[in-house]
């Protein structure tokens, strides 16, 4: 279907499948259990696990493929998410200019960052895009406040120009929106203790994520993805066979820096506001942990990675001492406590410390991330079961 | 007028003259040996004909044009293809896909952004990558990790990997080395079966005189920088000149 093959079909349908009953999947526990706190099917988690998968899918065309570490991945996220609102303070508050226009800024920004740092390979690239990151950081930050509201951010203000739309009634602000259609309306559904949001915004974005992964399958299996693991694999080889490695490594960089413009967009499409700490060198690491996490120059591993951390970000910070202490409760007085001071360290603000070692612990024992934990699990299940691959004579770095 | 003409070509680093003046010819359709003893700049030469290093003086022309100053993958796409010392294949990938890049670079040139055919649909280059690895014995293999197989299939891949873009001159630098006596034999078989089947030049760098009387139908001695000699094999072997650049000083008998 649509030029892929079985195999890769089947993982979009997958996917697709996932995406859309995601409102019923993160959302397991009744509303007021104890457990209710896991849920993580609300609107603006949600709109964050495929905004950061399609900011990570992005980035393991360049990471994944050609093995160039980009440590600046974050200015273009920043730079689509300026271009953003900047639509929707001259244009219109329709997301589809916003979003449109911020992958085209992203990919020229990318184009002049990549021309100059694809002049080195390894560490001295990874430290050009780190240093071309923090620049823009600064620059948004403070000399550039006319155009990026410095410190204070944008967001769009009632009498901005705007010159596609009509005037706002009168008390009215103006609200993001895909013909009228509001991202931010949601429709509830309430089923006995359950109650499952449908967000337009995550619905959305969902789409636009499956189009920017079906592209990144497409990607994969052509002879541009061919070459693209050839420059990694040695570049010397590919050098004296006639190709010249630097446009193909460009444009991996290109297309990853528009995809994390699309990122950059769909953030402010479903949150219309900008700030450059979004461009700070940590939002560049985060990409590059999702990235190993879920398994570097897999196809869903990144998706898997970004859901990951997003998650921990989400739920685990909320957990504070007083769920902690219900949770161990039925344990005698003495040893309640002495349970909850040993957990509380890796819960609420400490859960960086949990994210740190799961990473250690993927790093060290599933080198493949989080896609070869699944492989390897799945291997124990259909042990039995003769392995099918081979007989179309492809094989897949995998999935 | 040989399809690779040397003249007059000199490389320094710092202090050091690797290459002096040397003139080299290279005819068509020949098996040309390069030799000498290590440090006589054999490498040094090989690396200023595929435009890894450029040469301070003299020039080099491939078949009438000057490959000075053009980048490697330039010169390769003119038609020169090398063979490294230790064999240079693109490990992670499948010994299908090793073959299919020379392939498509033959066929699309150094930059082509095709990102949305699947690679495995375009028959032509399957059909063409599928031929090469049934002439090299290697059909059986097509699924491996190019990385996992021995020395001697990565080498047979590496001249097949070469071979699929029809180069018109074939570069070998010391493809023998470090291999076991069997993997040496089996590589000189397929040099000669390349050499008798196809419309090809081979030059090679050589340290062994087994491989290199075997293959060569002309000889160029380089000793310190310099060519000393160029002949036939028959009269290298007693030459004096070269038993001194190998073996030192000649002791006078008398």
């Amino acid at each position: 279907m649509f030029g892929l093959d079985k195999k890769d079909t089947r993982l979009l349908i997958l996917v697709a499948i996932l995406v859309a009953l995601a409102p019923f999947l993160l959302n397991p526990f009744p509303e007021g259990s104890a457990m209710a706190q896991f849920n993580a099917g609300y609107p603006d988690l949600m709109q964050r696990f495929v905004i950061f998968g399609i900011f990570a899918i992005g980035f393991n065309i360049l990471f994944g493929l050609t093995g160039y570490l980009s440590f600046g991945h974050a200015a273009f996220l920043g730079v689509g998410s300026y271009a953003a609102i900047w639509m929707m303070k001259l244009l219109t508050m329709n997301v589809i200019p916003a979003i449109f226009v911020s992958v085209i800024v992203a990919g020229i920004f990318s184009l002049a960052v990549g021309w100059i740092s694809l002049r080195r390979s390894g560490i001295y690239f990874s430290i050009l895009t780190l240093a071309f990151a923090q620049m823009s950081y600064s620059l948004a930050y403070s000399v550039l406040t006319p155009i990026t509201g410095g410190e204070t951010g944008l967001q769009p203000k009632v009498n901005d120009p705007r010159v596609l739309d009509g005037a706002l009634a009168e008390g009215a602000t103006p609200k993001a929106n895909l013909f009228g259609l509001e991202m931010g309306s949601s429709f509830e559904w309430s089923v006995g203790g359950w109650l499952f949001t449908f967000n337009a915004g995550y619905y959305l974005a969902a789409v636009v994520m499956l189009i920017a992964f079906y592209m990144s399958i497409r990607i994969f299996r052509s002879p541009f993805g061919m070459m693209l693991r050839a420059v990694k694999s040695n570049q010397q080889r590919l050098n004296y066979t006639g190709l010249n490695a630097k446009p193909y490594t460009l444009a991996a960089f290109v297309i990853s820096g528009m995809y994390a413009g699309l990122a950059g967009g769909l953030m402010v499409a479903m949150d219309t506001q900008v700030g450059a700490e979004r461009m700070f060198w940590t939002a560049s690491g985060e990409v590059v942990l999702m990235s190993i996490l879920g398994g570097v120059g897999t196809l869903i591993g990144p998706v898997l990675g970004a859901g990951a951390i997003k998650y921990m970000e989400n739920i685990l910070s909320k957990i504070n001492k007083e769920i902690l202490h219900q949770w161990f409760a039925f344990m005698p007085d003495g040893i309640e406590d002495i349970l909850v001071s040993l957990v509380y360290p890796f819960i609420g603000k400490g859960w960086h410390l949990t994210l740190g070692i799961i990473f250690m612990l993927v790093v060290i024992f599933l080198p493949g991330g989080l896609v070869e934990g699944g492989q390897r699990v799945a291997r124990l299940f259909k042990r039995k079961k003769p392995a099918e691959d081979g007989p179309d004579g492809k094989t897949t770095p995998a999935e | 007028m040989g399809i690779l003409e040397v003249k007059n070509v000199g490389k320094r680093f710092g202090g050091l003259q690797a290459l002096g003046d040397v003139n080299l010819s290279v005819a068509e359709n020949t098996v040309h040996a390069i030799i000498g003893p290590n440090g006589a700049g054999k490498s040094t030469l090989l690396n200023c004909l595929v435009g890894k290093l450029i040469p301070d003086t003299g020039s080099v022309m491939f078949d009438g044009q000057s490959v000075l100053g053009r980048k490697p993958f330039e010169i390769n796409q003119m038609g020169i293809s090398r063979v490294f010392q230790t064999p240079e294949i693109f490990g992670e990938l499948t010994v299908m896909e090793n073959m299919m890049i020379p392939c498509f670079a033959k066929r699309d040139g150094a930059f082509t952004p095709n990102a949305f055919i699947d690679m495995f649909k375009d028959r032509e280059i399957v059909e063409r990558a599928e031929q090469m690895l049934e002439e090299m014995n290697m059909a059986d293999a097509r699924n491996d990790n190019a990385a996992t197989m021995s020395r001697g299939n990565k080498r047979r891949l590496e001249i097949g990997m070469c071979l699929a873009q029809e180069p018109r001159l074939l570069l070998l630098d010391e493809p023998t080395a470090g291999m076991a006596r069997a993997d040496t034999n089996n590589t000189i078989d397929l040099l000669k079966q390349i050499k008798d089947e196809r419309d090809i030049t081979i030059s090679i760098i050589e340290h062994d005189m087994h491989v290199v009387f075997s293959l060569a139908e002309r000889i160029t001695v380089l000793a310190q920088g310099t060519p000393l000699v160029e002949d036939t094999p028959d009269n290298i072997k007693g030459h004096p000149k070269v038993r001194e650049a190998y073996l030192g000083e000649t002791q006078d008998a008398a």
